[in-house]
């Protein structure tokens, strides 16, 4: 009884101090800002096949480089896997990202390669997706609406209440929309035309997904987000149409990049190679999530959007990604945008 | 007192010897080092290790301290100066070592003057192991002796040690926290000290501002906050006294089941009863869609804001109000409405003047804990808030957003402390003031008069839809969890819960598998150490006298007025950084759960002992058995169903808790409400809802035993009084 007693008291003890039990070949402590069910797909395979132990946070890419920063002194976390590229180049801006050269990097499309260039090799890019809008094609038929094509038209007072995006202040999709304004119409009518945006919106939810999954379940009519997050919806079974911006969009690459200081670093290393794999990289799809792959290598299944039959603008990362200019631009929109009435 | 020094010297030594002094990263139980090479590993060496082989001289008190203590309780000496010698070992030793954690951090020195004082430092050092934390621990109780030995805590050694431990406790987990958090609210961006930077942010227009009263879209968060608090604490004032009239004297037979309905929000994670209001209110929701295709009416995003943050707080805290008051209405003595109806007043009459008055301490506690309560809530505004923000969620996105503010936060933290603990002293004051006393030392036969029948049909018009209501929206929350898609596709479904919850090839592949194994693991570790700590901090407050009591239970009862958002900065804030380097382990989590809800725990250990005479205390005082034995074989086993009780609510409270969590987690120690919460933000309702529901089932579970065990449990020929686990409800 007693021996019992302590074995239990043991085990306990060590589940309170390890973070995550060594097995013999070690963990990973992945903060993952893609949607859940790809994070867990990718720590699955990944642990079946190296047999390292991964742990999983999935958490908006705002709120993980808050939490890296956060830990800096003392980092918790290995490898941040996803999310949009900004918050990644601000990392690698901050000095919180290691640097680290992938094998594979050269079998890399353009936009993924210029990505780890851009932030000296501390992020690399692993998928890449168009801006624009997801609508609810019921909702919008049932209440008479014309679904938008431009960007001007959120600004009609059909859509009054209507549009959904997500708060620049916690995630990395809206800061892709605010930056792709600025670049189209320049700094000063891009706030014009923010404020007056802000009198369609009925919600800035905290995740960038959030927006589309209220427009799949018919709370919003309209939302502003990636095209593929618009194409899962639809894969889903529910009524979700989609369309990029006449005027161009922005794009994002979501990024992958090691923490530093990670206490796992050559586990992380090792995530970072197997990721930009096409076998990896395929299970974006096989978990309904069309961005682009970064691999050229990986096939692209036919529901993804094409990047090449999409008007994209020359987006800016190093400008944009920078650290002054993202918190200058959020600033700005929470001061000036945000405590609008509507 | 020799033996407490003994054994407690004993202890620090064995420790200071045997332990690894720093956190391992891989835990204790996994040892890369082979053979007893760690006893000399820079990482995993114990204190003696640390010394010898590594040139830590800064760890010699480890142990000379308890060496000075154990020569001091083995050398015959008088009793004054082996106390002496106690109370310097375990003082200075204590000091030194909390000394040297401190001054020496992860970069060496720690402040800039330290090292013109000493020189520069190589070495560096991390947080404190078990080591780290045993020898501290073990010097406190060797001070305890000393403090016995000098005459203090009335000479006795079992009190002393308690009471320093306890104080120990309290003073890292729950002051140190909330000092620190304190001192970051007066800090500008840079982090330099700043007075004027509180001045500042207390400034902000967003916190004060009165515009919505001239018609503009949004006032400040603190009236939001404030006028939330005083609508839900009325309205669960108002709800609760209803159910409470009806169930004492309303002639009604729904005493059982409404007991019950009161269980299940505190078995319900906070925000799946704002997920239920969504799946019936909300756009798509069941009513929204009857009203559009019935009356052509479109009903919009109304439940997105003051309205729905109200409704779901209503309906979470309506179950503690109706505890509250039930106990009230049940303590009532009828001797005084008897003579009201002999001097003839009418039944209405009587209800008025006499019973109302009576009730009104009942109802003033139970409005001020419906105003802390929604305070204190996270889960409902961030699901339903919309643009509506209040205090608990603006702390939240302070520390998350992108312009991640640690001294808005705090400055946050502030008002929203000072407002809940305004509220405490109200609560005092009002109830203190007058006499309500109705039980006397005579006895009081009669029998209460049934309500004014006028009364009686406003309590029910008001009740029993509102019972109906809660009613409804659990069985379809729930619901939503086992269609395919809710308010598109009612197909019934296991998906959800296979996604949650699938085995694959022997592996645990479901999405929530991590996290509810953590939570129950985490839960079951602080639940027992929860339960204990309030016992032994019952006792203490109330069976014995020492200086300084009044403060230390005051201190003890601070971390229940402090909202969860404002209990996980400020952990955040203290934890992590050596030498208390306990943010990212499960350690911290179990941390908050113990200390959250230790008030609680003590509470109902207050009240349970208020039954058990102190004249048997006496009497094993008489028979020579010292504190210790009196607690041990006297008022323990008179308190198993007190335990038992704040075994299970310590549990389930862990179980459920989110505001306090949701900054020490991280993806090692993900909790299933930080992960149900995360998932209803993402709008993947299924999924959270098949989470929450088996959580539930868990806790209800639970209860149901834990109701078998006490039930049975009986003293002598009487049966015990049993402090039913939903009470403990009523004391929060």
């Amino acid at each position: 009884m007693l021996l019992r007693v302590i074995q239990a008291a043991v085990a306990a003890a060590a589940l309170l101090t390890v973070p995550g039990a060594a097995r013999a070949q070690g963990s990973l402590n992945l903060y993952c800002s893609v949607q859940v069910e790809w994070c867990q797909a990718a720590a699955n395979a990944f642990q079946r096949e190296t047999g390292v132990r991964v742990s999983v946070s999935q958490k908006g890419s705002g709120e993980v480089l808050a939490q890296i920063r956060a830990e800096a002194q003392n980092p918790r976390g290995d490898l941040w896997f996803g999310g949009t590229g900004d918050p990644h180049l601000q990392a690698a801006d901050e000095n919180l990202s290691a640097e680290y050269r992938p094998a594979v990097l050269d079998q890399l499309h353009d936009w993924a390669q210029r990505q780890a260039r851009d932030s000296h090799y501390r992020t690399v890019g692993i998928y890449a997706g168009a801006l624009g809008f997801g609508f609810n094609t019921e909702l919008l038929a049932r209440r008479n609406i014309a679904a938008p094509a431009c960007w001007k038209d959120l600004l009609e007072p059909r859509f009054r209440n209507e549009i959904q995006m997500a708060n620049p202040q916690s995630s990395g999709t809206a800061y892709v929309m605010i930056a792709t304004i600025v670049q189209l119409m320049g700094e000063e009518p891009a706030f014009d035309y923010l404020k007056a945006l802000h009198r369609n919106i009925n919600a800035y939810p905290r995740q960038g997904t959030g927006p589309i999954k209220s427009v799949a379940r018919g709370e919003t009519g309209v939302s502003i987000s990636f095209v593929h997050d618009a194409v899962t919806e639809r894969l889903g079974g529910f009524p979700v149409g989609s369309a990029v911006p006449c005027e161009g969009s922005g794009y994002e690459v979501g990024s992958m990049s090691i923490i530093r200081g990670a206490r796992n670093l050559r586990n992380a290393q090792r995530f970072y190679d197997w990721a930009l794999t096409p076998a990896a990289q395929q299970l974006g799809a096989e978990t309904k999530q069309f961005q682009t792959p970064s691999n050229r290598a990986t096939p692209i299944p036919p529901e993804a959007p094409q990047m090449s039959q999409i008007r994209l603008i020359d987006y800016d990362f190093a400008k944009y990604g920078a650290s002054s200019e993202r918190r200058r631009l959020i600033e700005r929109w929470d001061r000036e945008v945000n405590t609008l009435p509507r | 007192m020799r033996a407490a020094g003994l054994w407690s010297s004993l202890l620090a030594l064995a420790a200071a010897l045997l332990l690894p002094w720093y956190l391992t990263q891989d835990g204790i139980a996994q040892m890369p080092v082979a053979g007893l090479a760690w006893l000399s590993d820079p990482d995993y060496a114990p204190a003696a290790g640390q010394v010898f082989t590594q040139g830590r001289w800064w760890l010699w008190p480890a142990l000379l301290a308890p060496g000075l203590g154990l020569l001091a309780a083995l050398l015959p000496m008088p009793r004054a100066g082996r106390a002496w010698l106690f109370l310097l070992a375990g003082g200075l030793g204590l000091g030194l070592l909390v000394v040297q954690g401190y001054a020496i951090g992860v970069q060496g020195w720690s402040a800039p003057w330290l090292e013109g004082l000493f020189g520069p430092m190589e070495d560096r050092q991390f947080g404190v192991g078990w080591g780290g934390a045993l020898v501290p621990a073990a010097l406190a109780a060797l001070l305890a002796a000393g403090l016995a030995g000098r005459g203090a805590f009335r000479g006795d050694a079992f009190t002393a040690t308690v009471a320093v431990c306890i104080a120990l406790a309290i003073a890292v987990f729950t002051a140190l926290p909330l000092i620190l958090l304190l001192g970051d609210a007066f800090r500008d961006a840079g982090g330099a000290v700043a007075a004027g930077a509180l001045f500042g942010r207390l400034a902000d227009d967003r916190l004060w501002s009165l515009a919505c009263l001239a018609g503009a879209p949004r006032c400040g968060v603190v009236w939001n906050t404030a006028f939330l608090g005083v609508l839900v604490g009325a309205g669960t004032t108002a709800l609760g006294l209803a159910f409470a009239l009806l169930v004492v004297r309303g002639r009604l037979r729904l005493g059982r089941p409404l007991r019950w309905l009161t269980v299940l929000p505190i078995v319900t994670p906070p925000f799946i009863l704002g997920l239920g209001l969504i799946l019936i209110f909300g756009r798509s929701g069941i009513v929204s869609l009857a009203a559009s295709s019935l009356f052509g009416i479109e009903l919009g995003r109304w439940i997105y804001g003051l309205p729905g943050v109200l409704l779901a707080q209503l309906f979470a805290f309506t179950p503690i109000a109706f505890l509250v008051l039930i106990g009230v209405v049940e303590g009532l003595s009828p001797t005084l409405e008897e003579a009201s109806s002999t001097l003839r007043a009418t039944p209405r009459d009587t209800f008025q003047t006499v019973t109302l008055p009576l009730l009104l301490p009942g109802l003033a506690n139970a409005f001020l804990l419906g105003f802390v309560e929604s305070m204190a809530d996270f889960g409902n505004p961030v699901v339903l808030g919309g643009q509506f923000g209040v205090l608990a969620t603006e702390i939240f996105f302070a520390v998350v957003g992108a312009q991640a503010d640690a001294g808005r936060a705090a400055t946050l933290s502030l008002v929203l402390l000072a407002m809940a603990l305004g509220a405490f002293f109200l609560q005092n004051r009002l109830t203190a003031r007058k006499s309500y006393v109705s039980i006397g030392g005579k006895g009081d036969a009669g029998l209460a008069p049934p309500l004014p029948a006028g009364v009686r049909r406003l309590c029910l018009m008001v009740a029993l839809p509102w019972a109906c209501l809660t009613i409804a929206l659990y069985v379809l929350a729930i619901s939503g969890g086992f269609v395919e898609v809710w308010g598109r596709d009612y197909t019934p479904t296991l998906r959800h819960m296979i996604k949650a919850f699938e085995i694959s090839g022997g592996q645990l592949t479901g999405l929530a598998w991590n996290s509810v194994i953590t939570t129950v693991t985490l839960a079951a570790i602080s639940a027992p150490i929860t339960a204990a700590l309030g016992i032994a901090a019952a006792w203490l407050f109330s069976r014995t006298r020492f200086a300084g009591k009044g403060v230390l239970e005051f201190a003890t009862m601070l971390s229940f007025a402090v909202p969860g958002t404002v209990i996980g900065v400020a952990y955040l804030r203290a934890f992590n950084l050596p030498p208390l380097e306990l943010a990212g382990t499960g350690a911290i989590i179990v941390a908050c759960f113990v200390f959250r809800n230790l008030p609680v725990g003590l509470r109902s250990g207050m009240a349970a002992m208020a039954q058990i005479d102190p004249s048997l205390d006496e009497a094993s005082h008489t028979l020579g058995g010292g504190g210790g034995d009196a607690f041990r074989r006297v008022v323990l086993p008179l308190l198993r169903p007190a335990i038992m009780a704040g075994l299970v609510y310590a549990f389930v409270r862990a179980m459920t808790t989110i505001s306090a969590v949701i900054f020490l987690v991280t993806a090692d120690t993900e909790l299933a409400t930080v992960f149900i919460v995360n998932r209803v933000i993402n709008g993947d309702y299924g999924l959270a809802i098949a989470v929450a529901v088996v959580l539930i089932a868990l806790m209800l579970v639970m209860l149901g035993l834990a109701q078998l065990l006490v039930g049975r449990r009986r003293i002598g020929r009487r049966l015990a009084v049993a402090p039913a686990i939903q009470q403990g409800g009523a004391v929060a």
